[in-house]
Parts: structure tokens; sequence; C-alpha cells
């Protein structure tokens, strides 16, 4: 890659404000520095990334709000979290966190469990068990 | 709190630029790409059995860890490294540490560094940032990726440091015991390129090295066939920003190894490897070349496999041509 053919192509979710920096060779073949602001298929390739993760936390808010599923599973995707990672995060078993997701055990859930769900998603007790319509 | 002058130079990678920073206030200039390739950073894996947030992982370069281990090997470097059991111990050490006017590497998980644009913020847990000194309760942090210096509350830093999920970081920290002044390179960039010819080609596993970026191209073939287009897209989504994003470790790694190779032809005065620099470049090329096409087919979500056809046999000339430059490599005396 010539120092020239480093790609510009600006992105607008990280503010126009981080470069990357790229090793790309100048007129004499050397190799030097040269910073970025983006490039397109990397700016393609991280939006959608972005885009699914919406698209599953709001599924999951939908299913909080018809009742289908706990508000856990919404803020597990919301925080992009998969359960082996919200597992070891509240220390539980895969099993017990998939549990916790049932609306009807999710009602019976100590104050305690509730509390390491919360401290997981940096949220309070009250914000788990109320999501935002 | 010591306030220790600190050069903070941006660079590509993490891990090399880590060390690269590291070094360089104990008086050893070394460049990133350099230590990239005494690390013997460049490498190919696929492991679609290992899924990040749903998806196979790839990468384009050796484990977390491996570089800054073999620099410090090869060049006579000491360092200490630690884990600890608690954020609290772990944090103590920190500024135990920070308080003799030591630099401390440490791994974070990007996902709780504030300083860091939302975008790239994933759970991506093997991010390599050094702490400088503390300004009140504030640590003051160069991360290599940036191009400035910032800084961090405790409380952020000690959730990043003790991030859980694979890998996790387990408050890791690791400073200099000892730096030698002048270190000569030959035999590290010997060691080093002797160690990548090697992990690129001799491994005899499907997934690594040159016959990765095979194994990968045949899987990649079959996404749309084996798990629905929308997956396809999200799976050669994250082909391309393991190979070009930072947030995920990506960085360019064929242009840096190249640079390496050029500078390592110039300093030991084999003109075989500036060639073979030469060469390499156009491998990277063709990677981008790659994740551009690779690009267009995520943006169009184009539906037939023809796309992931010609993504495949393109993906098969990067391996062949890489395998050509690795085998060369490997058979130039040093």
């Amino acid at each position: 890659m010539k120092k020239e053919e480093v790609p510009q192509d600006g992105n607008k979710m990280l503010g126009g404000t981080f470069k990357q920096l790229f090793y790309a060779t100048d007129d004499e073949g050397k190799y030097v520095p040269v910073t970025s602001v983006g490039w397109e298929p990397e700016n393609v390739a991280m939006q959608q990334a972005w885009e699914e993760v919406h698209a599953r936390v709001e599924k999951a808010r939908q299913q909080v709000l018809s009742g289908e599923i706990s508000p856990i599973s919404y803020y597990m995707e919301k925080n992009i979290m998969d359960l082996a990672l919200l597992a070891s995060y509240v220390s539980k078993f895969q099993w017990q966190v998939k549990r916790h997701m049932k609306p009807a055990v999710f009602k019976n859930l100590s104050e305690r469990t509730l509390q390491r769900y919360a401290a997981a998603f940096k949220i309070t007790v009250d914000e788990l068990k109320h999501i935002k319509e | 709190m010591s306030d220790i002058e600190f050069s903070h130079v941006q660079t590509a990678h993490c891990e090399s630029g880590v060390i690269s920073n590291i070094f360089r206030h104990y008086g050893l200039h070394i460049s990133e790409p350099m230590a990239f390739g005494i690390g013997a950073g460049i490498f190919f894996g696929h492991l679609p059995f290992i899924k990040v947030n749903g998806v196979p992982g790839t990468t384009y370069r050796i484990w977390p860890g491996a570089i800054f281990q073999r620099v410090c090997k090869r060049m006579g470097v000491k360092m200490q490294s630690q884990n600890f059991s608690t954020p609290e111990k772990a944090m103590l050490e920190l500024d135990r540490v920070l308080e003799q006017g030591t630099p401390v590497g440490m791994l974070s998980s990007v996902y709780y560094l504030p300083y860091l644009p939302a975008a790239y913020r994933f759970h991506f847990n093997a991010h390599n940032i050094l702490a400088f000194g503390k300004n009140g309760d504030n640590y003051q942090i160069s991360d290599p990726v940036m191009d400035h210096t910032t800084e961090i509350d405790p409380k952020s830093l000690a959730e990043a440091r003790f991030a859980k999920g694979f890998p996790a970081p387990k408050g890791k920290m690791y400073y200099a015991l000892s730096v030698p002044e002048q270190v000569s390179l030959q035999k590290p960039i010997k060691q080093g390129i002797d160690q990548s010819c090697h992990y690129m080609l001799k491994l005899r596993l499907p997934m690594f090295g040159v016959s990765g970026i095979r194994y990968l191209a045949k899987r990649l073939k079959h996404y749309p066939e084996k798990v629905g287009e929308r997956k396809a897209v999200l799976y050669l989504g994250n082909i391309i920003r393991m190979q070009e994003e930072i947030g995920t470790g990506g960085a360019g790694f064929r242009f840096m190894y190249a640079a390496f190779l050029q500078e390592a032809a110039n300093l030991l005065k084999k003109d075989e490897l500036g060639v073979l620099s030469q060469d390499l470049t156009r491998v990277g090329d063709l990677w981008r070349n790659f994740a551009f096409n690779a690009g267009r087919v995520c943006k169009n979500r184009a539906v037939n496999n023809v796309s992931y056809g010609e993504l495949s046999e393109m993906l098969m000339q990067c391996a062949a041509e890489e395998e050509l430059v690795f085998k060369r490599l490997s058979k130039v005396k040093l």
C-alpha cells in the first residue's frame, strides 16, 4: 500500500477524531507510518456489527414487553454480552442464567441475585426490573 | 504521586506498540514493526469452533502476549508480570509500582475504556495499555493506538482490568526490571523470522498459518448455504474487522511485517529481505483487495453464491502468494 493510497474514509461512528495508524510505502518504497480516519469496508463491517447488536436489543425489548422473557435477556443484549460472558460476570452457571431469563423465575429472584445482575449491567435493581417502554 | 516523563508514540497495534513504548522509556529504541518481527507476530488462524459474539474467530496475528514474551526473551529484557485475585490488590500494586516511576503495562478490555470511541467498544479483552503516572485519582494512560496520552478514572480501569470472558485479563500487569541499552538485533531478527516461517508453513493443523487461509477460503465459499445470508454477511464482516479494525486487534499486519523486513534488510545488509518486503507488500495489497470486495458484498448483502465463491478464490490467491513469500524467507541465510 502506498502512502497516498491509505484510505481516509471518515466515519461518523468514530466522531471523526480517532485516527488509526498504518504502515505504507512512500515514493522511494520506504515504509512510513501514516494515520487514517477510516476505511469504507471496515466502516461497513463495523456498522453492520452494530446494526446486529441494535436489532437484537430491540427484539429482546419487544419480547420483554410482551412477557416472553425477563429483562435479564434484554440487558444482556444491551451490554453486548452472550450467555457465557454474563454467567461469568454474575458467577452463575449458564443454565441458571438461562432459567433467570424466564419471567416466572425472574419474578421470584432474591434481592441479592438481582443486585448481582444489576451490578453486571451497571444499573440499579429498579432499572433491572422495569425496562424503558 | 510521581509524574514521570513519558514519550508516547502512536502505533498500529497495541502489543507491539506497548513494547516499543516501554523500551524507549529505558533508552532502548526499537520500532513497532521491529518488535512485531522479532516477536514473530505475523500469523493466521481461523477457529470456527471459537465463537466471538456468535461469529467464528479469525486472527491475523499470534495469540495475545506471545509477541511480548518473545521480544523480551530475545532482547534480554527482564520483565515482571503478575496476575491478581482481586481488583483491590491489583490497583494497590499498580500504585506501588507507579510511585517508583516505572511505567506499567496492563491487559484490559476495550469495553471499559471510556476514552475510546464508543463504536470500538465491544468485549475485546486483550488490549494492552500503559499507565505511566497519576493525576489525582486518575491514571495517566499511554494507549498505543491513540495519537495522544489520556487519563482514566480508577473505577473504569479496575473494570477493564477485571473484565470477564475470554481471555480474562485477571488484572495482569507487567513492567521492566532491567533493560539493556544496546542490543545486537541480528540474532533476535533471525530467531523471529525462523519462528514466523515455522508458524506460517509448518504447523500441522489445518486452521493455522497458510493452510488456515485456505481452510477459511473453503469454508467461506459455503457460508450462504450453510448459515444463511444474514449470518454469512456477519461472518464476512468479522473477517474484515479482524484484518483491519483496531478495536478487534486488527492492524494491517501484512504491511507491518513488510515494514519489519525492510528495516531488517537495511540493518543486516541483506537485499533479499528487501525484495521479500516488496513481495509481502503486494500480498498485503491482495488482502486489502479481498477486504474491499468483501465489504462490497456486505454492503449490498449480495445474495448470490457467486460473490462468496469469488471471495474464496481471492483468499486462495492470498494463501498461495503468502506461502511463496514465507518459503523464500525461510531460505534466506541470516
